[in-house]
């Protein structure tokens, strides 16, 4: 075979095409913004309607309640289209740099992403709080709580890690974490406090709901990493340990941590290039701030009562005008 | 799918290795060894360890190479001229697709598939793709479908534009074939997991990235069967053509390929479910389709919302099966009463006919038409895991305490010399020399790259997986070959169990079996026991009749042929399905890493989770390669052919 005058003619090809492109070089779009249509947006957005808003769309229910709303509302009160990427937290990030995504709804702290997206490489920005407070924690089942009262301290834990024993853990008590992108100090806090506990991942959001919801209704033991806001402590009883509480810079090194977890306050990160030229949409985004319990029940609808995220979206959307009304841009 | 793959035609089957002479008993030998290997434990255990540390050296290594790339991005003339044209291209192309697709609507997509279906194999298939695509619009997912068929066809288009003429080439020089077996054995085995994080740091995420990571886990087979098929075209056909003076590129036209024909067929056929396997993970980087809906229920729990979507995408599957074998299996002249050209005539007035219907019918499909499952299916779950948890807590437990936990011990407070002396052993028994001294080679490569203990930990989880999987595909595959109708009815269970997103039984065995090892495992068994039991079946299927006649005129009961004749004559194929067991098991351990696996798997996750844990992940895939061509060294006396093996799914 004649490979080589096929590969000459390739790359002529090649060349021709690249000097048409005439930028002489492809760059990664630094965030398109709404109204220009990216790879991945279908058809034509025409601005008159607005365009396009590409929500990040992380995978914790209670962030889908959120961008559901959000994405109701662009859709029907501002006339915008909205595409959602089913997203990992960190990976969305990433989603700024391309210009496939332009918000994140629903952040948890990740100052080290902040660092590197709005202050190096400077393709993000925050854009406010969302209302939400967000409580990292330890949690077991409330009957167990009621049955050893003192559980919930601690400095108690050691006494009753024979109760959360399990084929995972080693002998030691079962400590059962989630997804591996969460936030976690889960075993420096086991070191630092000298607790007779192993970490056993269960790997998904779904692992810790499935555990937890056997746990309650086979009474079994269970200690386990959680969140609020989140639509299970609207379906379960659960009560937190109480860990040593949270000072100021006490979670600064990573391997001294031997307190609780912050409050969060939980906020939205936009694309560059959105909060430049999003307009409305963006200023819809900005404004946007509710409670954990409008959230928990929206989520709670969308997870348990069989709604699709549109169809809660819509029902809170028509019981609450009073809230979402101040949100949308005069 | 349901084809054996090209592997398996006999021609290429090779005879049971013969045993060295040897003066002794053939058992003491191995005796033996395991008694030095328990005595060695008993001694040394707990020593020469080598802990796992996150932060290792080399995991920052491959960090930093992530740091370059981020930062040069925009600068590099690699990007700039190279891998950015790449990802647009790849992107406009299947954007292109995407709006035809969808431009045709859900009526025209139907349409379409019958039309294709009756050109490819006539009316029963075209029946056969009407269903099929008419069910993605009953259960209400014909857009996601729609998305998912887009990628799967960008991927294959492209997997084909590349791989067809690769393999052409590759199966009329030995050379490049050598140089490209073992760069397309990694491709293979790498977990696509490992490869999600650095295809979104080279192409960002989106559907140009999720592309590309199809591509690299389809085109494989684009590239192993058509050089199979070019190797194997009858030298004598080749030889009559140069000798009637043709050119090396008439003959390579009119000969090589419309010989080949056939097998080529297979080849695009495997690459099209490989590409369609692949679109769930896929959509972890952003690709739109029938896996977001999968990873949107895996992140609620809700089995109900992924159960339509895995429906749908099991239904896919076999509906290009049988479409694509349907082509391949016709001869080079099409069959039947009609002409080509009048067939494409029919064609394109069918096409027409069905773009007047679709445009008279409501772009949407009818709501009341859409049948909902997940109330029902949510329901069914809710009650099994509910009122079964305490049996299946109890086999967990069991098998955990009695068999996972004890082996794990065994092998991560073994001194890594014990563990790397017994795979030598091992492998030198089962292989040879060669494939010993590989083994060992790529089991201490894990102790390099800082994740010995992960390694062993997920050694633990394999072999846990792979007993109960070659003890059910032998049970399944013979008694299919010895009943016809029971291979009939358990070929649709076959097909669905292997193309079902793994994603989808995650969820039920999770509520069933909680976040653990075992429930990693009972994934893998589910997702590894099809092709054993395809290759057992295919294996003892192909026992010569001659051998199965004169067994029965002799006398021989059922149960003798079966054990004297049928399973002792079938040993390669068998050998070759616990190979292929084995090397699925692996497959699967990063799937289970979500469910409680840990290990490699977990790493894996992770390193595609969190940012900071980018090499680690990296690492792990290799990692996880690295331990597959041990346990492949190990396995691999069964068959020493060189070339198109090691599929993960043989589909």
């Amino acid at each position: 075979m004649r490979i080589g005058r096929r590969v000459r003619l390739l790359a002529g090809v090649l060349t021709l095409g690249l000097a048409a492109a005439g930028c002489g070089g492809a760059k990664v779009e630094t965030g398109a913004g709404p109204g220009q249509p990216s790879t991945g947006a279908t058809g034509s957005s025409a601005p008159a309607t607005g365009g396009t808003v590409r929500i990040a769309v992380n995978p914790w229910a209670g962030y889908e309640a959120s961008a559901a709303v959000l994405s109701y509302l662009l859709e029907n009160e501002l006339g915008y289209k909205v595409e959602k990427k089913e997203l990992a937290e960190q990976v969305s990030w990433e989603g700024f740099e391309s210009g496939d995504v332009d918000l994140i709804v629903e952040n948890w702290g990740h100052d080290d992403l902040k660092k590197t997206f709005i202050e190096e490489k400077k393709v993000a920005a925050e854009a406010g709080s969302t209302g939400n407070k967000g409580v990292i924690g330890w949690y077991i089942p409330k009957w167990m709580a009621d049955k050893y009262p003192d559980i919930t301290d601690y400095k108690n834990l050691n006494k009753y890690a024979g109760l959360f024993k399990t084929s995972e853990s080693g002998g030691k008590g079962q400590l059962l974490f989630g997804d591996p992108s969460y936030v976690s100090n889960e075993e420096a806090i086991i070191k630092n406090l000298k607790l007779d506990y192993k970490v056993v991942v269960g790997g998904s959001e779904a692992a810790l709901i499935e555990s937890a919801t056997q746990a309650q209704k086979q009474r079994k033991p269970l200690l386990f990493y959680f969140w609020d806001p989140h639509w299970l402590f609207s379906r379960i009883d659960l009560v937190r340990v109480n860990l040593p509480p949270h000072t100021d810079g006490c979670d600064a090194d990573p391997k001294k941590v031997a307190c609780d977890y912050a409050e969060l306050d939980l906020d939205k990160i936009v694309s560059r290039k959105f909060a430049e030229t999003g307009g409305r949409a963006y200023e819809l985004v900005k404004n946007f701030s509710w409670t954990n319990e409008a959230q928990n029940a929206v989520a709670d609808d969308m997870t348990n009562n069989g709604l699709s995220p549109e169809d809660a979206a819509k029902k809170w959307v028509e019981a609450n005008p009073a809230v979402w009304t101040s949100w949308i841009p005069k | 799918m349901t084809s054996p793959p090209a592997a398996l035609s006999p021609a290429q089957t090779v005879p049971p290795t013969p045993r060295a002479r040897t003066p002794l008993p053939s058992w003491l030998a191995p005796l033996g060894g395991a008694a030095v290997a328990v005595a060695a434990y008993l001694l040394f255990r707990g020593t020469a360890l080598l802990p796992h540390d996150d932060d290792a050296a080399q995991f920052a290594a491959v960090n930093d190479a992530r740091d370059w790339v981020d930062a040069n991005r925009n600068e590099s003339p690699l990007f700039l001229f190279f891998v950015n044209y790449v990802r647009l291209s790849v992107g406009a192309l299947h954007d292109v697709l995407r709006l035809v697709l969808h431009g045709a609507g859900w009526a025209g997509l139907i349409g379409a598939a019958g039309t294709l279906g009756w050109l490819a194999g006539g009316l029963r298939i075209a029946l056969l793709a009407v269903l099929g695509t008419g069910s993605f619009a009953v259960l209400g997912l014909w857009e996601a479908a729609a998305d998912t068929l887009a990628l799967v066809l960008t991927a294959v288009l492209l997997s084909l534009l590349v791989g067809l003429p690769l393999g052409v080439w590759a199966g009329r020089s030995v050379r490049l074939r050598r140089l490209l077996t073992p760069v397309l054995d990694v491709m293979q085995i790498m977990p696509t997991f490992a490869y999600l994080a650095p295809m979104v740091l080279f192409f960002q995420i989106g559907p140009a990235s999720a592309t590309v990571a199809t591509m690299i886990y389809s085109i494989p087979p684009a590239i192993r069967i058509t050089a199979l098929a070019i190797e194997q075209v009858s030298p004598t056909a080749v030889e009559a053509s140069t000798a009637l003076g043709a050119t090396r590129r008439q003959t390579l036209c009119k000969v090589h390929i419309p010989m080949a024909r056939a097998t080529i067929a297979l080849a695009i056929n495997q690459t099209v479910m490989m590409a369609l396997s692949m679109v769930v993970i896929a959509a972890l980087i952003a690709a739109p389709g029938l896996g977001s809906d999968i990873v949107r229920g895996l992140s609620r729990a809700n089995v109900g919302l992924m159960l339509p979507a895995g429906i749908a995408i099991v239904v896919m599957a076999v509906v290009l099966d049988r479409i694509t074998m349907a082509a391949a299996a016709r001869g080079p002249v099409p069959s039947g009463a009609l002409s080509s050209r009048s067939r494409l005539a029919v064609a394109a007035l069918l096409l027409l006919a069905t773009g007047l219907v679709a445009r008279s019918l409501p772009a949407e499909f009818p709501q009341e038409w859409v049948l909902r499952l997940a109330g029902p299916v949510n329901e069914a779950v809710n009650w099994a895991k509910f009122s079964w948890y305490g049996v299946t807590d109890a086999i967990r437990n069991a098998t955990t305490e009695a068999l996972l936990n004890p082996l794990q011990t065994v092998l991560t407070t073994a001194p890594w010399w014990l563990v790397a002396a017994a795979v030598l052993a091992l492998a030198w028994r089962t292989g040879g020399a060669r494939p010993a001294v590989t083994a060992v080679g790529c089991l201490l490569a894990t102790a390099l790259l800082g994740l010995w203990q992960h390694t062993m930990e997920t050694l633990t989880t394999v072999l846990a997986g792979v007993v109960p999987t070659l003890a059910a595909g032998l049970v399944l595959g013979v008694a299919a070959a010895r009943s016809p109708r029971f291979a009939a009815a358990q070929r649709p269970l076959l097909d669905a169990a292997q193309t079902m997103p793994a994603f989808v039984y995650l969820l039920p065995a999770l509520a069933l079996f909680g976040a653990t090892r075992f429930t990693a495992i009972f994934a893998s068994v589910v997702y590894a026991v099809p092709p054993v039991v395809r290759l057992v079946e295919d294996g003892i299927r192909n026992v010569s009749p001659a051998a199965v006649e004169a067994a029965r005129s002799s006398g021989s009961t059922g149960r003798q042929l079966l054990w004297k004749v049928q399973l002792p004559m079938a040993r390669p194929a068998i050998l070759l399905a616990a190979n292929q067991g084995i090397v699925m098991t692996l497959a699967m351990v990063v799937v289970g890493g979500l469910v409680g696996a840990g290990g490699l798997g977990y790493d894996v996750v992770s390193g595609f989770s969190q940012r900071t844990d980018f090499g680690m992940g990296f690492a792990a895939g290799v990692a996880t390669v690295l331990l597959g061509i041990v346990l492949d060294r190990i396995t691999q006396g069964a068959d020493r052919r060189p070339s198109p093996r090691k599929k993960k799914r043989i589909a």
